[in-house]
C-alpha cells in the first residue's frame, strides 16, 4: 500500500505543472455558456494545445496516436489540470472517451488512421447516438433501425440525449440490424457523418435551463458499411468496451474540483456567519470526509486498473467504478444540496448563482451513464452474485 | 503510487483469518454470546485464546524486531485489526496493541490492557491534563478482565491499575463487551503521582484509527452475511435475492464497505489527522448502517439472539462511541477545511 510518487510518477507531474503554467495564460476568453459553436472552437483550442505538448489522448495506447500512459499518470494529469483551473475535455467529451477507444480497440488500421487523429488534434468533434425515448436503462431494447443496401446502410429512427449533437461532425451511432435475432445479438456500431442528408437535431432544454442535449431524427440516412465497426451485430460487445470506460476515470477531475468548492464553502460560510451554525459546520465536515473517500476509492480503482493491465488483465475498470459512480453521484448532491444552505435563499434562490447551477445539474448525475438503480443491479449481480433480478 | 495490498500483507492478513477461523468462528461467538438476558454476569475474556492472539503477533506488530514485535507498520496493523472485527472478537484490542512496548507483557498476550478515554479539553495541549480525574461519564471495557489501564489524557498518557479508577458496571448494550461507568468525581486523582508521559495524541490517532479497521471488518462481514442469507432464503418462490428491493440494499451495504475500505487504508498510510477523523467517519457509518441493513435482510431471524447480526450491530453502535465519536470527526473535519486553504 503506497500512496507516495514514483520518481517518474514525479517528474510527469512536474514537467505537466510547468506546462500549465505557461500554456493556461495563452487561453482565449472562456465563451458563453450557450454559444455552442464557439464551446466547440474553445474547447478544441485546448485540445489542440495538449495535442502539441503531447499530452493529447494520455491514456491512448501508443500504436492508436496516443501516449500510453499508466493509470496513475492519467489520474496525475486529471488532478494537476483540474488544480491548474484547466478547461475540461467539453466538446472533446465523446471522442477522447467513448468514441476514440472504441475505435482504438475495435478499428480496421484504415478506419482507425481516418478517425483517430483528428479526435486527438481537436480537428474533429463526436457525439453519442446511444440512447432512444424507448432505450435508456434498457439500451439493448432500441429501435433504430439500419437495412444493408449495397455498399450502405439506411437508417431510420430516433436518437435522444445525444450530448455536442449541433457542433459535432460524427455520431457514434448503436442500430438495430437484424429484427429476427435476441436482443443483444441484433446491434451493430456505425460512424455517422453528421452532415449526411436525412439528419434533424433538435436541442432539448434541460431542467437547468441550459441545450446540453439534443434530439437526432434520423430519416433514411445513407452510412457507408465502411463506416461500421466489428462486425455486423456485434454492436453490444463493441459498445460495452465504450461504456465500461465511462465509469472508468471520467469523474476523477471532478473529485478534486469538489473538493475545492468544498473548502470554498467553508470561506463562504465563514464569511456570512453561517458557519457558527454546528449542523452546518458538521453537514461540512461529514462532506470532506466523503471526498477524502472518494479520492481515495479512485486512487484504489486506478492502483488495481493499472496492475490488471499490467499483468494482461483488463484495464478497463470494473465492479469499482459502479462503487464509485454510487457514491460519487450522490455525494456531489449533497454537495450542493449543502452549498444552498451555505449561501441561504437570496443565493440558492438565484438561478444564476454558480453554485445554484450546479445544484441543478448535479441532478443529472444519478441519471447519466448508468442510473443509481442500474449501478446497484450491476453490483448485486455481478459483484455480489445475488440471483438475476426482474 | 501503488495503492495495493501487497503480498506479504495478504499472507498476514490470511493468517489472521485463518487463527480466528479455528479459534474464534461463527460459532464460537455464538456461544460466548449465550445464554441471553439482561441477568447474564458479564463475560471474562478468554485468556488462552489472549495469548494465542499475542504468540500471532497482534499486539507487538509493530513493536521493532528486537523487542519482539514484527517491525510492521500501520496498515498491516489495520489489516490483522479489519480480521478482528470481521470475526467480532471481544476484548480491548486496540488499547492492548496500543500499550504493547509500555506495559511489560502486554506484547505476548500475558497481560490484557484497556484504555481510558479523558475527554479533551480546550487549552490543555501541555502539562498534565487539568480534568484528569475529575471526568464523567467515562466508559472502560473489560474493567473487570483487565490486569492495566491505559489513561489517556489530552496530551498525555499514564497506566494504572483497574482499582485505581472509581466505576460502577452497568449493564451492556453488547453482551461481549462489559462497560464501566467512572463516577462524577472518583476519589482517586487519576492526575496525581508524576507518571505521566507523553504521546497521547498519536496514540489517539492510532486508537481511532484501529477502531475504524475494526468496524471495517464487521461492515465486511455483514455484506456476506446479508448475501448469503439472500441467496438462500426463498419467499414467493424464489431466493429473496432475485427481488431488486432487497438486492439494492446489499449493493448499498457493499459501497458502504468499500468506500470505508480505501480511507481506512490510505489513513494508515498516510497517518494523518483529518484522514483518521473520515477513515473513523466512514468505518462507524458502514458498520452501523451494513448491520442495520443486515438485519432488514434477515428479516424476523435477524431480530433473534440466535442469528449473529445484532452482535454486529451492538458491537458498532460500542465502537462508534470509542475514542473519535461522530460529532469529533466532522468537527476536526470542518476545521480541516479551514486549515488546508
Amino acid at each position: 500500500m503506497r500512496l507516495d510518487r514514483t520518481p517518474q510518477q514525479e517528474e510527469f507531474r512536474c514537467t505537466l505543472r510547468a506546462w500549465l503554467t505557461e500554456a493556461l495564460p495563452t487561453l482565449p476568453p472562456k465563451p458563453a455558456p450557450s454559444d455552442w459553436p464557439a464551446r466547440r472552437a474553445y474547447d478544441m483550442h485546448w485540445q489542440r494545445m495538449l495535442y502539441d505538448a503531447g499530452y493529447a489522448g494520455l491514456h491512448w495506447p501508443a500504436d492508436a496516436g496516443g501516449q500510453g500512459a499508466t493509470p496513475t499518470q492519467h489520474l496525475i494529469f486529471l488532478e494537476e489540470t483540474e488544480r491548474a483551473g484547466a478547461p475540461y475535455v467539453g466538446a472533446g467529451f465523446v471522442g477522447l472517451l467513448h468514441a476514440g477507444p472504441t475505435i482504438a480497440a475495435e478499428g480496421t488500421p484504415e478506419q482507425r488512421r481516418r478517425w483517430l487523429p483528428p479526435i486527438l488534434r481537436g480537428d474533429e468533434v463526436w457525439c453519442q447516438g446511444f440512447s432512444e425515448p424507448d432505450a435508456g436503462s434498457d439500451l439493448a431494447s432500441l429501435r433504430t433501425r439500419a437495412v444493408r443496401d449495397g455498399d450502405s446502410y439506411v437508417v431510420t429512427g430516433t436518437k435522444v440525449w445525444t450530448s455536442h449533437a449541433e457542433v459535432a461532425d460524427w455520431c457514434e451511432l448503436l442500430v438495430r440490424t437484424d429484427p429476427e435475432a435476441p436482443r443483444h445479438a441484433g446491434l451493430t456500431w456505425l460512424a455517422l457523418p453528421m452532415d449526411a442528408p436525412g439528419i434533424t437535431v433538435r436541442p432539448l432544454r434541460t431542467l437547468a435551463g441550459t441545450a446540453e442535449f439534443a434530439e437526432v431524427f434520423l430519416d433514411d440516412v445513407r452510412v457507408p458499411v465502411a463506416n461500421r465497426l466489428g462486425a455486423e451485430n456485434d454492436g453490444w460487445r463493441v459498445t460495452m468496451v465504450t461504456l465500461a470506460y465511462e465509469r472508468g476515470t471520467a469523474f476523477a477531475g471532478e473529485v478534486v474540483a469538489c473538493r475545492r468548492v468544498l473548502h470554498d464553502l467553508a470561506r463562504a460560510a465563514r464569511r456570512n456567519g453561517r458557519w457558527d451554525d454546528p449542523v452546518l459546520r458538521r453537514r461540512l465536515g461529514r462532506l470532506n470526509g466523503e471526498f477524502t473517500a472518494l479520492w481515495r476509492l479512485v486512487q484504489w480503482n486506478v492502483s488495481h486498473a493499472e496492475h490488471a493491465g499490467r499483468t494482461g488483465g483488463s484495464s478497463v475498470p470494473g465492479a469499482g467504478a459502479s462503487v464509485f459512480k454510487l457514491a460519487y453521484s450522490g455525494a456531489r448532491q449533497e454537495l450542493y444540496d449543502t452549498a444552498a444552505e451555505v449561501l441561504g435563499p437570496e443565493g440558492a434562490l438565484d438561478s444564476c448563482h454558480e453554485w445554484t447551477a450546479a445544484r441543478l445539474s448535479s441532478l443529472s448525475y444519478t441519471i447519466a451513464a448508468g442510473t443509481s438503480q442500474i449501478q446497484r443491479n450491476i453490483l448485486a449481480e455481478r459483484v455480489l452474485g445475488l440471483p438475476k433480478g426482474r | 503510487m501503488d495503492f495495493r495490498i501487497t503480498e506479504d500483507q495478504e499472507a498476514l492478513r490470511r493468517g489472521m483469518r485463518d487463527l480466528l477461523t479455528a479459534r474464534f468462528g461463527p460459532e464460537d461467538l455464538r456461544e460466548a454470546a449465550a445464554p441471553p438476558g439482561p441477568q447474564t454476569p458479564p463475560h471474562g475474556l478468554d485468556r488462552g485464546l489472549w495469548r494465542e492472539l499475542g504468540k500471532a503477533g497482534l499486539f507487538a506488530l509493530r513493536l521493532p524486531e528486537d523487542e519482539g514485535g514484527a517491525g510492521a507498520g500501520l496498515p498491516e496493523a489495520v489489516l490483522v485489526f479489519e480480521e478482528a472485527g470481521r470475526a467480532l472478537l471481544p476484548g480491548p484490542l486496540v488499547a492492548t496493541h496500543l500499550a504493547a512496548g509500555t506495559v511489560p507483557d502486554a506484547a505476548d498476550g500475558s497481560r490484557v490492557v484497556t484504555a481510558l478515554d479523558l475527554p479533551q479539553e480546550p487549552g490543555a495541549g501541555e502539562g498534565p491534563p487539568a480534568a484528569a480525574g475529575t471526568a464523567p461519564g467515562g466508559l472502560v471495557e473489560h474493567l473487570d478482565g483487565a490486569d492495566d489501564v491505559l489513561v489517556l489524557g489530552p496530551a498525555r498518557v499514564r497506566v494504572l491499575p483497574p482499582a485505581a479508577l472509581d466505576a460502577d458496571p452497568l449493564s451492556s448494550v453488547d453482551p461481549l463487551t462489559p462497560l464501566h461507568r467512572l463516577r462524577a468525581r472518583p476519589g482517586t486523582g487519576l492526575g496525581e503521582g508524576g507518571q505521566w508521559r507523553p504521546g497521547a495524541r498519536r496514540l489517539r490517532r492510532e486508537a481511532a484509527l484501529l477502531t475504524a479497521a475494526l468496524q471495517l471488518g464487521s461492515a465486511g462481514r455483514t455484506v456476506e452475511l446479508a448475501v448469503e442469507h439472500a441467496r438462500s432464503r426463498r419467499q414467493f418462490g424464489r431466493p429473496i435475492g432475485s427481488f431488486q428491493a432487497v438486492q439494492h440494499l446489499c449493493a448499498g451495504m457493499l459501497v458502504r464497505s468499500e468506500t470505508a475500505r480505501s480511507v481506512v487504508y490510505a489513513a494508515a498510510v498516510s497517518e494523518d489527522e483529518a484522514e483518521t477523523a473520515a477513515a473513523a467517519l466512514r468505518a462507524d457509518e458502514a458498520a452501523v448502517r451494513n448491520a442495520r441493513d443486515c438485519l432488514q435482510v434477515f428479516g424476523g431471524m435477524g431480530f433473534t439472539w440466535e442469528a449473529e447480526v445484532h452482535l454486529h450491530l451492538k458491537r458498532a453502535w460500542l465502537r462508534a462511541e470509542q475514542w473519535m465519536t461522530a460529532v469529533t470527526a466532522e468537527e476536526e473535519l470542518a476545521h480541516a477545511l479551514q486549515r488546508d486553504t
